[in-house]
């Protein structure tokens, strides 16, 4: 354990995992079969393995919303992002179908479909980027731009209509399995083990959570502040296309209106929930974590069949308990004596040794 | 001076097409049909659904001769009043029109209505309290939909079912469409309706997949999860997150269409699909295809007859053994 993450990151994921617990506890006494596990056509079945498998476009998207969310700037275009990701995928697929060709015409090779997009993705990422670094733009500002516009340019691709497609190799992304995993689980765990190498193996972890703590004094320690946020907003934007052709993959169409709708807000949540400092310290592990507490609250409410009319409710009061539960305060009125001793801030420099 | 002279110029049209209009209705002798003017003011292009739409409206005017006017909004009340104002004063026949929002719209259909031309409403309805300032609205009946669904599946379950299924309990799910809304309401008493009577078919879990693919998926998931081989039907609000539940009753390793009955509403191109693969059931139609009716409402009202002030789009059932057939019509 100690190798992967650290002892001060350990105890900041503390709270998340405790309500995961939590909500897992109340699965196991009531919700009848939530923790049956089965081997179905050689790969893993079952509700605990839909929250993984469900949760990990959000788990990705989150995972680059930690990044940009740590410089101190915050994301809100990666839903349309996700939109114009799989939009382009699925035009490259089926190019004719908005003009009413059933014919499929030659596929184009699978390391393009999947390439390029992720291109376009890094583009929309790099443009928020440069708007927020270097014409200085309030973050929220300058990426509701791409978020308002983004679905509309997803919507031109697509012409407002649901291109769907067969493509095997593609929906493997989606919906397939490997080593008896969901393929998204995969790249999750891929994704995760890449960024927390970048940021925990190498200084730029540091550079994110100084430029984001203290810009002025990252600016005087030479810290190139534009370079670290640009690169932020340049990986959020990858992620989300990612994320984007997971979504259209699995549903084997590219839903412009729906696809993404909400998940820069899911992803936030996320983040928070996690325990990722505003500008300042991240936790990729907290993050996961909290992209899997709201996952699994979906998941508990449908398999629990609450009342649709409830569902957002149900949900806030949920989110509500879970936030209470990791808020340092309320622990602290709660249980005093046990986490006082563990509020050691003055790790920060150490961290990116160990 | 100028503005003096374009509101003495207007004032003047108007009186005109006034007398105008009462002479016409005065004399005993109909127009003829390919003398027809027909003003449309469609809400723009915003739906695979609102293409087929518009192309019925189009592409049946040419048919029947009847020459069209035609304007697109771009989703735009604005532009939608502009051209119903354009369309008072070109003196056209009938005006035809989808509203986009279903507020504001008093002031213009006064001024038609002052002008002696009657307006259809297609497929959406105005929040006017002032029932005369339209002749008729002719569009779906989600009730009838949900009806039509229940209906089938009480006629053909025992037909469609697996052979070694009972039939003294038939377990439902429901996936609904997007909370509040009105054909997700309708579709859901509809259905209900229908089912009023035999209490051997049973609705064990119903919610909310927002007429999205991604969420049918996701909720079939669940819902199979909990009830597992317990599920015999599948109601589903739209053929989109009908076909999201396929692909989740298949990765479940449950055949879609066989083991599990599957009834979905629209009819859409890709439900077809499906069916011709056997995958699913049936589809209720929901059809964008108002072209035929709306001018036979035209041609009514040209002939100076009463028509009902409501009218029930001809819409289908489409079981699975007409899908091979059905499949190369349908344009949407």
């Amino acid at each position: 354990m100690r190798k992967i993450i650290s002892n001060e990151e350990f105890k900041r994921v503390l709270g998340p995992l405790a309500a995961f617990l939590l909500i897992m506890m109340f699965n196991m006494f009531f919700t009848p079969g939530f923790f049956n596990m089965q081997i179905k056509n050689g790969h893993l079945f079952g509700s605990f393995v839909d929250i993984f498998n469900r949760g990990a476009p959000v788990m990705i998207v989150a995972i680059g919303m930690t990044l940009v969310y740590a410089t101190g700037g915050i994301d809100l275009s990666v839903g349309s992002i996700m939109a114009i990701s799989g939009a382009v995928a699925a035009y490259m697929i089926r190019p004719d179908y908005t003009k009413g060709v059933i014919e499929y015409g030659t596929l184009p090779p699978l390391f393009a479909v999947i390439l390029i997009p992720l291109l376009v993705a890094g583009l929309l990422g790099l443009w928020n980027g440069i708007l927020v670094a270097y014409l200085k733009i309030q973050p929220i500002i300058a990426t509701l731009i791409l978020m308002v516009a983004g679905r509309g340019i997803a919507q031109l691709i697509t012409q407002g209509q649901i291109i769907t497609f067969e493509y095997p190799e593609f929906q493997f992304l989606g919906s397939g399995f490997l080593l008896g995993l969901p393929v998204s689980v995969i790249l999750v765990i891929v994704m995760l083990v890449l960024v927390n190498f970048l940021t925990r193996k190498t200084a730029l972890g540091i550079f994110i959570e100084s430029v984001g703590s203290n810009p002025t004094a990252s600016f005087y320690l030479g810290i190139n502040s534009r370079v670290i946020k640009l690169f932020s907003y340049l990986f959020c934007g990858i992620c989300a296309g990612l994320a984007g052709l997971i979504v259209t993959a699995d549903i084997k169409g590219a839903d412009a209106n729906n696809c993404g709708l909400w998940y820069e807000l899911d992803a936030i949540a996320s983040v928070i929930i996690g325990g990722t400092v505003w500008g300042g310290r991240f936790t990729l592990f907290g993050t996961l974590l909290g992209a899997i507490i709201i996952q699994s609250i979906t998941t508990t409410i449908l398999s629990r069949g609450v009342a649709p009319e409830q569902i957002l409710v149900f949900k806030a009061i949920v989110v509500m308990a879970v936030t209470l539960v990791q808020s340092s305060n309320m622990r602290k009125m709660i249980v005093d004596s046990v986490f006082v001793a563990n509020r050691k801030t003055d790790k920060t420099v150490n961290k990116g040794l160990n | 001076m100028l503005k003096f002279l374009e509101y003495a110029l207007l004032i003047a049209g108007l009186l005109f097409f006034q007398t105008g209009c009462r002479q016409s209705a005065d004399s005993d002798q109909p127009k003829d049909i390919s003398e027809i003017v027909v003003g449309f003011a469609q809400i723009g292009a915003e739906s695979a659904w609102r293409t087929a739409n518009t192309e019925s409206i189009i592409s049946e005017a040419k048919k029947r001769n009847i020459q069209l006017k035609f304007s697109d909004a771009q989703q735009k009340q604005e532009n939608q009043i502009k051209a119903f104002r354009s369309f008072i004063a070109q003196n056209v026949d009938v005006i035809g029109f989808s509203p986009v929002v279903e507020s504001g719209w008093g002031p213009v259909l006064r001024e038609a209505k002052e002008a002696g031309i009657p307006v259809i409403l297609v497929d959406r309805a105005v929040d006017e309290t002032d029932e005369s300032l339209w002749v008729t609205v002719i569009g779906s009946d989600f009730i009838l939909e949900g009806e039509r669904a229940g209906k089938w599946l009480i006629e053909n379950y025992q037909r469609v079912k697996r052979p070694d299924k009972r039939m003294n309990v038939v377990n439902i799910v429901e996936l609904q469409g997007t909370v509040g809304s009105a054909p997700a309401n309708d579709r859901y008493r509809g259905f209900r309706n229908a089912l009023a009577g035999h209490p051997n078919f049973k609705i064990i879990k119903t919610q909310t997949g927002e007429f999205t693919r991604a969420k049918g998926k996701e909720v079939m998931e669940a819902f199979l999860k909990s009830d597992g081989k317990k599920i015999d039907v599948l109601y589903s609000h739209n053929d989109d997150m009908a076909l999201g539940a396929i692909q989740a009753i298949e990765a479940y390793g449950q055949r879609p269409g066989k083991d599990i009955i599957i009834i979905s509403i629209d009819a859409v191109r890709g439900a077809f699909e499906a069916m011709a693969a056997g995958k699913l059931n049936v589809t209720v139609e929901c059809s964008p295809l108002l072209g035929p009716q709306f001018y036979d409402a035209v041609e009514a009202l040209i002939r100076g007859e009463t028509i009902p002030k409501r009218i029930v789009t001809d819409e289908g059932v489409f079981p699975m053994e007409v899908a091979e057939k059905e499949l190369p019509n349908r344009k949407y």
